[in-house]
């Protein structure tokens, strides 16, 4: 019996040390990609978008030279704070589950009779999605701090989930690549970029609660719908519709896993 | 006296429950959904070279879409079918030849470019091997989604078995495990023989800097 | 027309910390676009910041600063200072942008 629990201890000790240092060797990289991330966090440019997207949501704009404070995001007309750590969800008078983006050209529709086909068409970064960018980055910073917090209660939202889940494990495309393919694991990396396991509630945390973020690499400000159609890109699949049901749907099973995490965004990455 | 009720009664319930279990499905292979199948069909756009065509699955994707049955004991015969599947449209090289030029190869595994809708059809394909794998310990920037390659060769030899092997994994990974994250890189002609050939050198060729 | 920037001014014992958010391409002129050509430079040519009308700093940015450039300085003030930063490019482009120090 002794002996049995002193060569107990002993694995236990061995498997301790080994990966405290392993754990030491691995996190060095990321330790520092953190302390950069942090120095430079003062100046997110993020906060440029902000501020233009505080003046488009206040602006009229479109044929009804309206401006988007009625806009309802899920806790009311006009209410920005907090909102976005709520989406996606389930809206009655669309009797859809939406996302910021798909619920922010619903609005730029109704509100202001701006053409949806326009913004789903228009390149990212350019003309009407220039705009959506930064009011994007202008509701999801007042939500910065707050507990992401989204229902499945409605059945639409149960259905949205589980068709996410779905997707996220389709794979396709020249190289059999899903989501899963790099997101479906704990302690992944590509290149030296980690990986976030989005399937769990820290991982999904990690990916939903710091996207959109500002890019250094492409010195951009990137909603989750334009990493959602790089992802897709770098799987080589075909061009994800912006706002599809797909993406929605994504969001959603990622926005859920990562409930009870805190909102972080908006982020800075590479 | 209640706790001894309520012990008996907790382990009744887990016993239904591990019985009932294996009966409600979810060891069972997904099924076909109308609303999953439309979704995805609307969800996408052809964009350059990528056309709607790479989303329709073949067995192999269809089969690894659902990791919880592809990973279970039914699902077994079916990874053992795909994994012969896959084996069996693995082509030797043309010429006979195994080992190619390993400086290109090294320049095959460091480039991810190719086959996304902003390349064009003409784009060399990299094979895109540091992404997931240690290879040269020169090489800092490595992923950990795939083991490390490094000393590949000097650990394991130069058998005829060997290097069939190594070609066999780098054509198509999947005849081995039938849902590897490894592209079929053969398969899908995302890399050329001549590019494998580079390949296989970069990680067999005792002059290759992989088994210094 | 030029993007507006952000500007913050705190004052701590004396000290005010400054920090301004610039929107700006900043291209240095040495890279080249898909086709191969030379982009263009467009950047940043001088920065000047002022208190209460007086000149706190004074910078000249080249090819070297980054796009949408973050500047932090610290100067001897006070609460209420009337921080005026501007910025000139290499097209004569400006742009003046104002805070106080809280």
């Amino acid at each position: 019996m002794q002996r049995k629990f002193a060569f107990g201890s002993a694995i236990g000790i061995l498997t301790v040390s080994l990966s405290f240092s392993s754990s030491v060797f691995s996190q060095t990289p990321s330790d520092e990609i953190a302390k950069y991330r942090e120095m430079i966090a003062d100046g997110n440019p993020s906060e440029l978008y902000e501020a233009a997207g505080e003046d488009l949501w206040k602006k009229p704009a479109g044929p009804k030279n309206a401006t988007l404070e009625k806009c309802d995001l899920g806790l009311g007309p006009g209410v920005v704070k907090g909102a976005a750590a709520q989406l996606p969800r389930y809206f009655k008078d669309t009797n859809k589950v939406q996302d910021l983006e798909s619920r922010l050209m619903t609005c730029m529709q109704t509100l202001q009779g701006r053409n949806p086909k326009e913004m789903v068409d228009a390149p990212f970064q350019v003309g009407p999605k220039k705009d959506i960018e930064a009011i994007v980055a202008y509701i999801v910073t007042a939500s910065k701090g707050e507990k992401i917090k989204v229902s499945t209660n409605h059945p639409r939202e149960r259905e949205m989930y589980e068709l996410g889940k779905r997707a996220f494990y389709f794979q396709g495309g020249p190289m059999d690549f899903s989501c899963a393919s790099c997101h479906g694991e704990d302690g992944k990396r590509i290149r030296l970029q980690d990986l976030p396991n989005l399937t769990t509630q820290k991982g999904a945390t990690l990916g939903w609660g710091y996207w959109p973020a500002y890019r250094v690499s492409s010195g951009q400000f990137w909603t989750m719908q334009q990493r959602l159609n790089d992802c897709y890109r770098q799987q080589r699949f075909p061009f994800p519709i912006y706002g599809s049901d797909l993406t929605v749907a994504l969001s959603m099973y990622m926005a859920k896993n990562a409930n009870g995490g805190t909102v972080e965004t908006p982020g800075l990455k590479r | 006296m209640k706790n001894k009720n309520i012990k008996s009664l907790l382990a009744c319930a887990s016993l239904l429950t591990a019985v009932a279990l294996p009966v409600s499905g979810v060891m069972a292979q997904q099924q076909n959904d109308p609303k999953f199948n439309k979704m995805m069909k609307e969800g996408f756009r052809a964009e350059g070279i990528a056309g709607l065509d790479r989303i329709q699955q073949d067995e192999t994707q269809k089969f690894c879409s659902d990791p919880v049955f592809a990973g279970s004991e039914k699902g077994q015969a079916m990874r053992e079918k795909i994994q012969k599947i896959n084996m069996d449209s693995i082509r030797q090289p043309s010429d006979g030849k195994y080992i190619g030029d390993w400086k290109k190869g090294e320049a095959i595994a460091q480039s991810g470019r190719g086959a996304t809708w902003t390349d064009k059809a003409d784009t060399p394909i990299g094979g895109g091997c540091y992404n997931c794998h240690q290879i040269d310990k020169k090489e800092i920037s490595y992923g950990t989604i795939g083991p490390s390659l490094w000393n590949y060769g000097k650990m394991r030899g130069n058998s005829q078995e060997l290097i069939v092997y190594t070609w066999n994994r780098i054509n198509n990974s999947k005849a081995y495990n039938a849902c590897s994250n490894m592209p079929r890189f053969a398969h899908f002609k995302l890399l050329n023989e001549q590019q494998i050939q580079d390949l296989m050198a970069l990680l067999l060729d005792p002059t290759s800097p992989v088994n210094q | 027309m030029s993007d507006p920037m952000r500007v913050r001014a705190a004052e701590n014992g004396g000290i005010v910390d400054v920090k301004i958010l610039m929107k700006h391409d900043m291209e240095s002129g040495q890279r080249k676009d898909a086709a191969g050509k030379l982009v263009p430079a467009w950047h940043i040519t001088t920065v000047n910041v002022k208190a209460n009308g007086r000149d706190v700093l004074n910078g000249q940015f080249g090819p070297a600063v980054s796009k949408d450039p973050f500047l932090n300085f610290k100067y001897k003030g006070a609460k209420g200072d009337k921080i005026v930063v501007s910025w000139v490019d290499n097209k004569g482009d400006k742009r003046t942008d104002e805070a106080t120090a809280s």
